[in-house]
């Protein structure tokens, strides 16, 4: 705890037991169950259930589609949740499930947890599967409407951009930012000009209303 | 004394006095008198005023204190165009307002992403389960009677400067770096709970959950885990404010702000990352090349003049105090130079204040002021030799479409006029 303990000035660690302290209590397997709705990539966390693409366009269009539009396309600025596909590399990339997220557990786990916005937790495991398989057909990734999504093929899908994520590799690719000695004077040939000015584009608060939504 | 006419002795004393108290857009620089004219004696201190003769506010008046009234424009701040719900939005800390190291509990920017969970800590419960040897069940209580400590943390928003890759856009240090504040946490050492659950030796990752709404989880390395990372129930003092997590919240010193889970409910171990949507869909960097980087923890080496900045233009001709705050994720900050031309020139900046662990630094540089154009910049260096980057230098590398982590050098040009205005130069 080398650079955690930069800030203890009696340089001693003071959350070191030797022994248990004894505080909490065992959690009931009932408190887990209830609790542990987490989802990963592996299918582990995935509830028993299925659902069709068929049924979860009927729950999309009644529980989603007033954010996030009948198709997935978002409404004002909500999520745009589908199409996108070839943008990444566009000077305005659409990130959508589709075109961006890199795994499907990602869906399943949002909305058992955070949806429908105003109202999480009131979806069963078989809406979700459902859900989730409509947004797969609204990005292609599916095509059959009728292709039912269970835990048992969850796993199997892949999704089209999984392949472009790379851990964080900033201290080889950008080693020319540690550079202990940074130039002082005459660092530029000539006085800069101004290229850009953000008065111009005139959307900070206060100043004036903000712009129309892109 | 009645808020009329404190009011009024306000407007008498702006009109009379030239205190410079206007706002940026009306005539700046009032000096003090011409040499000729004879000099007016200050109504202000030949008149007896009513705060110096009747009586104040008794205590109790103010049980929980607030700022003076003559501060009210001291506030966070959001940008409305930026989100489409107020519950899954962004503030800003006014950074232009502050000074020292210390953010105050009422100013530090909020994000949530569905609200505020207002919840009676005795009704708060901490579940950690996963790979560990006996899941267990914590009350406020129970981490209350466990070995705490005080620690000084930056927390950024991974986003802040966030709308500025593509060129300047949001004038004021606020909007464009006011996604982060720095305060006294105490709590408990992760590693103590962790302990006490006993980790299996399978256990890599850690998935924290919120009890919000949203269920805010986000996945976090054991080895941080292990580290520094802190179960804070407390900030600067006092129970942490509702929209900071009370009654608990994880701090992870260094590391981008969408990790401290607020409203802290359950930690999961398991062996590998969850990739949450918050880890996939959002808080990953998408390079000129289509690829994304992702687990980008770490918030590198940043600083930012905050005075003179758009809401704080320079008023006064002669002596003034340039002023900036300065963090590193990665250690403590070592160095700050502080450019007046636009980065052709540079000077080192007085560190005043403690420096500490992934801690904001404030710094200074007193300087005389003729009424020319200034460019100014500022450019911070921490403990492992790291540099912060022009913006230019960022964009080489990133592109513009990473969103996250823009840690570029911040240009303000001061007009001849004191007037201070968000640019970016060539």
């Amino acid at each position: 705890m080398a650079e955690g303990s930069a800030q203890q000035v009696a340089g001693r660690e003071p959350a070191k037991v030797a022994t248990q302290l004894g505080l909490g209590r065992p959690a009931l397997p009932e408190e887990i169950k209830a609790w542990d709705i987490d989802v990963r990539p592996d299918g582990r966390g995935l509830p028993v259930g299925k659902g069709t693409a068929k049924q979860g366009d009927e729950i999309f269009q009644a529980q989603c589609a007033s954010c996030h539009g009948e198709f997935g396309q978002g409404v004002g600025r909500w999520p745009v949740l589908a199409g996108g596909a070839g943008t990444l590399k566009a000077d305005r990339p659409d990130k959508t499930v589709g075109s961006f997220w890199p795994d499907l557990s990602t869906v399943f786990d949002y909305i058992q947890r955070a949806m429908p916005y105003g109202n999480a937790r009131s979806l069963s495991s078989d809406e979700i599967y459902a859900l989730t398989a409509y947004i797969l057909t609204m990005n292609d990734v599916i095509k059959d409407e009728n292709f039912e999504l269970n835990e048992k093929n969850f796993a199997s899908i892949k999704m089209p951009n999984a392949a472009a994520f790379y851990d964080d590799d900033r201290e080889i690719a950008e080693k020319q930012f540690w550079n202990k000695e940074p130039c002082m004077k005459n660092c530029r040939p000539a006085s800069p000009k101004v290229t850009g000015r953000a008065i111009s584009v005139d959307v900070t608060p206060d100043s004036k209303a903000g712009p129309k939504v892109d | 004394m009645s808020d009329r006419s404190s009011a009024d002795i306000l407007d008498r004393r702006r009109f009379l006095g030239g205190a410079g108290l206007a706002g940026a857009s009306v005539a700046l620089g009032a000096m003090p008198s011409v040499a000729g004219e004879t000099a007016k004696p200050d109504p202000l201190i030949t008149e007896v005023q009513d705060w110096s003769r009747y009586l104040g506010d008794g205590v109790d008046k103010r049980p929980y204190g607030s700022p003076s009234k003559f501060e009210k424009n001291v506030v966070r701040r959001d940008v409305p165009w930026l989100t489409a719900s107020a519950e899954s939005s962004v503030n800003f800390t006014p950074l232009h307002e502050l000074d020292g190291i210390i953010t105050p509990s009422g100013l530090c920017f909020e994000r949530h992403h569905s609200g505020i969970a207002e919840i009676n800590p005795a009704d708060h419960r901490l579940m950690i389960n996963g790979l560990v040897d006996k899941p267990l069940v914590f009350t406020m209580e129970d981490i209350k009677r466990m070995p705490r400590v005080n620690r000084i943390h930056f927390l950024e928003c991974a986003a802040n400067s966030g709308m500025e890759w593509r060129g300047a856009q949001l004038n004021g240090c606020q909007f464009t770096h006011g996604m982060i504040h720095n305060v006294l946490y105490t709590g408990v050492p992760l590693r103590v709970l962790l302990e006490e659950a006993g980790l299996k030796p399978s256990a890599k990752w850690l998935m924290l959950e919120g009890a919000d709404a949203a269920g805010m989880n986000r996945s976090l390395p054991i080895k941080k885990a292990m580290d520094d990372v802190v179960l804070a129930f407390a900030m600067n003092g006092e129970a942490l404010r509702p929209e900071q997590g009370y009654p608990l919240r994880a701090v992870i010193p260094g590391w981008e702000g969408n990790l401290w889970v607020k409203w802290l409910r359950r930690i999961e171990a398991g062996d590998q990352p969850w990739q949450t949507r918050e880890e996939t869909s959002k808080y990953t960097d998408l390079l000129a090349d289509g690829r994304s980087r992702k687990h980008t923890f770490v918030m590198d080496a940043k600083s930012v003049v905050t005075n003179p900045s758009p809401q704080a233009p320079l008023r006064q001709k002669g002596r003034n105090v340039l002023s900036g705050v300065a963090w590193s994720g990665r250690g403590t900050v070592k160095r700050v130079d502080v450019s007046l031309d636009g980065g052709r020139n540079w000077q080192t900046a007085r560190i005043d204040g403690p420096v500490l662990d992934k801690s904001m630094v404030r710094f200074y540089v007193d300087f005389d002021w003729n009424g020319q154009e200034l460019m100014i910049q500022s450019r911070a260096m921490d403990s492992t030799g790291y540099v912060q980057p022009s913006k230019e230098e960022l964009r080489k590398v990133r592109g513009v479409n990473s969103i996250y982590h823009n840690n570029g050098i911040q240009t303000w040009l001061v007009r001849s006029g004191g007037e201070t205005e968000n640019v970016e130069i060539g």
